[in-house]
């Protein structure tokens, strides 16, 4: 069963829809214990980040999701997922994440021409192309993105995917079991559908 | 490099898609999700409802399209029209749409548009700009385009921004209907003042004139409603005209996107 976590943000349904049309065994959930009976968990991305890591710590998951991802089993981590998954944060003043990966979360600085939230769809280089989710997947192709804070890991080898706007920027990890992408699969049509079909494989 | 995006838009009403042309006549043409499904098959980067049911006890109808819609394609989606809470907000939110778009609650309430970024954050706040040439500048109108506000639309961009605003959908509404072109200097003055992504809206009736928005008007989006829906033009016609011209453009193919 591949569980999605549900920390009380809200719009976990475009993720569980992606799974559920992939034929995939979907479940939300949100205790401790519905969490340990999983073969594959995704934590999906919306809110703020000190909301989400409240909203983890309140249901008592921060522990569960840390013994989880040292289980070996495969994790997902979207967006806001991805980011948390970090030292420390500056949205809305300094958080700490779950310090899983080292490294911090900045905002896109201010340029001329540069919009933020960057909103839209941007290309993912792909720095590590034996990745199992980029399989049938071609290097350079297009995902959605939306968001104002992108993640700068101090592990460089960690980087499986890159994505330039105005700087380059860490769009995906993988470290073993552990799989994040800043953008958003369930969102990102075909290919999209694609990365996470490969997750379910895995 | 992040590309421009188009953005086929689906005027609904009782729960079925019309166009509207100068926001009078409507001509009723479909299903939402039939319509959707048709649009992502296109390739469409995003897509926007626009809900322009009058009365309160239809506004339920909307939320089962976005739950179906949901059920039927994974791209982003925007749903606006008569939002005027942030619990209405968190209800087409939860039933599966990425953005909401909002216009005249927020000009009658501006700090309705801090409230609900602050909740939901402010990537799915969407302030929708109906504008009107008045004198050298424009003036923002509310109500579906039927009422004057005497607000510069610009000075009303650099606020929204402020206020948490994630985005801006900005109606020229001296085009809007006409397929004239967009408002060029409205987007390229809007777009050029803040630093959010600008959708430029009203007056398509060209694949030229998407081109012209996105260079010479600086908007980061295109929508379009009467000419995909009419099928004049595909957006996939549209997408490799601009990818031609050296418009940074996402062009679909089944395993990727090459170039």
């Amino acid at each position: 069963m591949i569980a999605v976590i549900d920390y009380g943000m809200g719009n976990l349904r475009s993720v569980t829809k992606a799974f559920e049309k992939l034929g995939a065994d979907v479940e939300v959930v949100s205790s401790p214990k519905q969490l340990a009976l999983a073969d594959k968990v995704v934590l999906p991305g919306v809110g703020a980040f000190a909301d989400t890591m409240e909203g983890i710590r309140k249901r008592g998951l921060e522990g569960t999701v840390r013994e989880f991802i040292s289980s070996g089993k495969p994790y997902l981590g979207i967006c806001m997922g991805y980011q948390i998954l970090f030292g420390e944060s500056e949205e809305g003043g300094d958080h700490k994440g779950l310090g899983i990966l080292k490294g911090r979360v900045k905002r896109f600085k201010p340029k001329k021409g540069l919009k933020v939230p960057h909103m839209g769809w941007n290309r993912v280089s792909f720095k590590k192309k034996e990745c199992p989710l980029f399989k049938g997947i071609a290097d350079d192709s297009y995902f959605y993105f939306v968001h104002s804070y992108y993640a700068d890991p101090n592990e460089k080898n960690v980087v499986a995917g890159a994505t330039g706007y105005g700087t380059e920027f860490a769009s995906m990890v993988w470290r073993d079991n552990l799989y994040a992408v800043q953008f958003h699969p369930e969102k990102s049509q075909e290919i999209g559908l694609k990365m996470l079909k490969n997750f379910i494989e895995l | 490099m992040l590309a421009k995006r188009i953005i086929p838009c689906l005027d609904v009403k009782n729960g079925r898609v019309v166009k509207g042309v100068n926001f009078v006549s409507l001509r009723d043409a479909g299903d939402p999700v039939e319509n959707a499904l048709v649009y992502d098959k296109e390739g469409a980067d995003e897509l926007v409802f626009l809900d322009i049911t009058a009365s309160h006890e239809m506004r339920k109808t909307i939320v089962d399209i976005v739950n179906r819609t949901g059920d039927a394609v994974f791209m982003p989606f925007t749903v606006g029209g008569g939002i005027s809470a942030v619990e209405g907000i968190r209800e087409l939110l939860n039933a599966g749409c990425d953005k909401v778009s909002i216009n005249t609650s927020c000009v009658n309430r501006p700090d309705f548009i801090n409230e609900s970024s602050k909740r939901f954050g402010s990537q799915c706040i969407v302030v929708a700009i109906d504008a009107k040439q008045k004198g050298k500048g424009w003036e923002v109108y509310t109500h579906g385009g039927r009422r004057p506000t005497g607000i510069d639309a610009v000075k009303w961009a650099k606020e929204v921004e402020s206020r948490g605003a994630g985005e801006i959908l900005l109606t020229s509404m001296d085009r809007d209907g006409t397929k004239e072109g967009y408002d060029i200097k409205l987007t390229c003055k809007v777009s050029e003042s803040v630093g959010i992504p600008v959708i430029a809206s009203g007056g398509c009736g060209s694949r030229e004139d998407i081109y012209q928005v996105l260079t010479k008007g600086k908007a980061d989006a295109a929508l379009a409603a009467s000419i995909f829906h009419y099928r004049e033009i595909s957006v996939k016609d549209v997408k490799e005209y601009l990818k031609d011209k050296g418009v940074p453009i996402r062009i679909c193919t089944r395993k990727g996107d090459h170039d």
